[in-house]
């Protein structure tokens, strides 16, 4: 048994890592200082989740990859450029603030209406990805959300594997404790997995599939939506970068036999 | 000044104990002199209640048996929903366990209510709480609080002392609860190595970097000497083995690599940020995509052939400017003795 999956990828933009990041007090709660400047990057584990999608799509015959994205839609579409030449997707953008200090309650609320909306959405053949946390609120929160709303009481977070069965089940790898997986069958969609790196290297840039997919994404960023968020539920008393600097001691041209013997005091705690 | 009640949900592990982060939630509820509950899943909890009871609880609710046993979304979504709604109290306090992180924020939108996770400390303001917890993956971090109730508040492990009363026999009181979970949990699988090399509760973290696999000094690599040494060092010092992200994907990419670490090991940005108190990093360059993973490590050393790495400009204490296959033999040398 083959099953046609239908599979929406809920992934937002982050700051590429390699940029500094400085907090503001802005009006209406924190922000990134400097922050449409920023250049950005598919959130990392939501575009593993991503991958995996296009992995699954290309394995069962039929099957259709959304790319449901909450974010400012210039930046989306600078994003894009890259990332649509990564996987065969569909675009569902929604006009909004990428920070990591919207509530998550309020984004799923936005990403969950947006898969409901989907035309012939079966949810006997439904399964929603997307990054087992971001790179910007770091919650592990927002996806829970997604599920409840859409009804899916199926729901697995840190996943590192997804193999479908024969028989339609779905064999999951959770990150748990200490290194480990646990590891679940679920009998089959609808399904909601929040993906950590999953298992397979980021694909490389195919133009082909960048020129298909930018037929749908240019429409799709034209007719995105400004999204409603709910209220801001958190009231932040104030967000500050750590006293990270430290005063390093550099030990050069030490002799080997001393640098090792003083690490092995430290360990020992002498 | 009336103090909102808080409910302390916590779950067995599989032999039927707390864990340590259990009990440090537990410690941090009691400690702000709120009426407390504590609400317990898994598949017998009397043990793990009598262990608890003399903690001053109001209540002790269970929700129990074999379905509760293992971690599942279905199941303990419909078990903490059971154990808050039985309780009532404005504010939930969990440890930030791969079982409550799962599920909790679900649970909490079902009451509501709100939920925050990654919890690093919490005070009281007026009466009312106030959490910090991390923004972009531990860069920046915040204060806040909300009036939206019940709030769900998942504690980093860590953060606070276990309780450590003395036990006793606590009186359970058992909520009915039923799910119809359409997923089997299987069991756990050990790293496919069947090196056991992630150790949470270790004293020292050792990282390896890309380094390890790089041309050395005589224009090739030296992969196995690399692991050879690194694993004698984890075995003599049974710390916790992190890895840079660069040296995970390379495995990725078919190259030589160090067959035990995995994308598990990986510390940064898009890995893990552990909580060792100490550090020693070899052969990592120090960006800040994998420092943001040491936040939480206290004492950080490390060992580079480049005196202008990224440790060394204030993201460690000491930085070695050595070979680190030198200074590992002779260290591993020295544990021998
Ligand atoms: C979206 C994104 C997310 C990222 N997330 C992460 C993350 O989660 N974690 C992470 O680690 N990185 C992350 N990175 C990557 C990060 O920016 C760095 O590229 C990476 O950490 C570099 O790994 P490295 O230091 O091991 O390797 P390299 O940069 O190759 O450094 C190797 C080091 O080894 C030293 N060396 C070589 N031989 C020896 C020797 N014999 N003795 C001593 N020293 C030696 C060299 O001097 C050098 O400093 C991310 C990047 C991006 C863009």
């Amino acid at each position: 048994m083959s099953i046609a999956y239908q599979i929406a990828v809920c992934a937002g933009i982050v700051p590429d890592p390699l940029q500094t990041l400085d907090p503001v007090a802005g009006p209406a709660g924190p922000a990134l200082k400097n922050e449409m400047m920023l250049p950005a990057v598919l959130d990392p584990w939501a575009a593993h989740a991503l991958y995996e999608a296009a992995n699954l799509a290309r394995q069962h015959a039929g099957s259709k990859v959304w790319l449901v994205s909450l974010s400012p839609k210039a930046k989306l579409q600078q994003v894009m450029m890259t990332v649509a030449q990564k996987a065969p997707f569909e675009l569902i953008a929604i006009d909004g603030p990428s920070s990591g200090f919207t509530d998550s309650a309020a984004v799923a609320a936005a990403l969950a209406a947006a898969i409901e909306g989907i035309p012939g959405l079966d949810r006997s053949r439904l399964l929603v990805f997307g990054g087992w946390e971001s790179a910007s609120r770091g919650a592990g929160a927002t996806m829970q959300v997604v599920g409840e709303l859409l009804g899916i009481t199926e729901q697995f977070q840190g996943v590192d594997e997804l193999t479908a069965g024969p028989d339609g089940s779905l064999r999951i790898l959770e990150r748990i404790e200490g290194g480990c997986h646990q590891v679940s069958v679920c009998a089959g969609p609808p399904a909601l997995l929040g993906w950590a790196t999953g298992k397979l290297p980021e694909p490389r840039n195919n133009p082909q599939v960048g020129m298909a997919n930018m037929r749908s994404i240019l429409p799709a960023l034209q007719k995105a939506r400004p999204a409603v968020l709910g209220p801001a539920g958190a009231q932040f008393h104030g967000v500050a970068l750590p006293k990270q600097q430290r005063q390093t001691r550099i030990v050069k041209d030490a002799p080997v036999e001393e640098i090792a013997r003083e690490i092995a005091a430290w360990i020992r705690g002498e | 000044m009336k103090m909102e009640p808080v409910l302390v949900l916590l779950h067995t592990e599989a032999d039927g104990a707390l864990a340590k982060a259990a009990l440090e939630v537990l410690a941090a509820a009691v400690a702000g002199r709120a009426p407390v509950d504590v609400g317990l899943v898994g598949s017998v909890v009397q043990p793990a209640a009598d262990r608890v009871a003399g903690c001053g609880a109001r209540r002790f609710l269970a929700v129990e048996g074999e379905e509760f046993a293992q971690p599942r979304y279905a199941t303990d979504a419909a078990a903490a929903e059971a154990l808050a709604r039985a309780s009532g109290a404005p504010l939930i306090f969990a440890p930030a366990s791969s079982r409550w992180m799962r599920v909790l924020p679900g649970v909490a939108h079902r009451l509501g209510g709100c939920a925050d996770t990654h919890v690093t400390s919490l005070s009281r303001q007026d009466g009312k709480p106030v959490i910090t917890r991390w923004y972009y993956r531990q860069r920046m971090e915040a204060a806040l609080e909300r009036a939206a109730r019940p709030w769900v508040i998942l504690l980093e492990s860590g953060c606070y002392e276990a309780w450590s009363g003395a036990p006793g026999t606590a009186r359970l009181e058992r909520l009915p609860v039923t799910a119809a979970p359409r997923t089997r949990v299987e069991g756990v699988q050990a790293p496919q190595s069947g090196q056991q090399t992630i150790r949470p509760d270790a004293a020292l973290l050792f990282v390896a970097g890309a380094g390890w696999t790089k041309n050395q000094a005589d224009g090739k690599p030296h992969v196995a000497e690399a692991e050879k040494l690194i694993l004698e060092f984890l075995d003599r010092t049974q710390c916790s083995l992190g890895s840079s992200k660069s040296l995970v994907d390379l495995s990725g990419e078919g190259q030589a690599v160090l067959g035990f670490l995995s994308h598990l090991n990986q510390v940064g940005q898009t890995g893990s940020t552990p909580r060792h108190p100490k550090g020693l990093a070899t052969c990592c360059h120090g960006e800040e995509p994998h420092v943001v993973g040491w936040r939480f490590v206290t004492e950080r050393r490390a060992v580079n052939l480049d005196a202008n790495c990224g440790w060394a400009r204030g993201k460690a204490d000491v930085v070695y400017v050595a070979d680190a296959f030198a200074v590992m033999a002779k260290l591993n040398e020295l544990l021998r003795s």
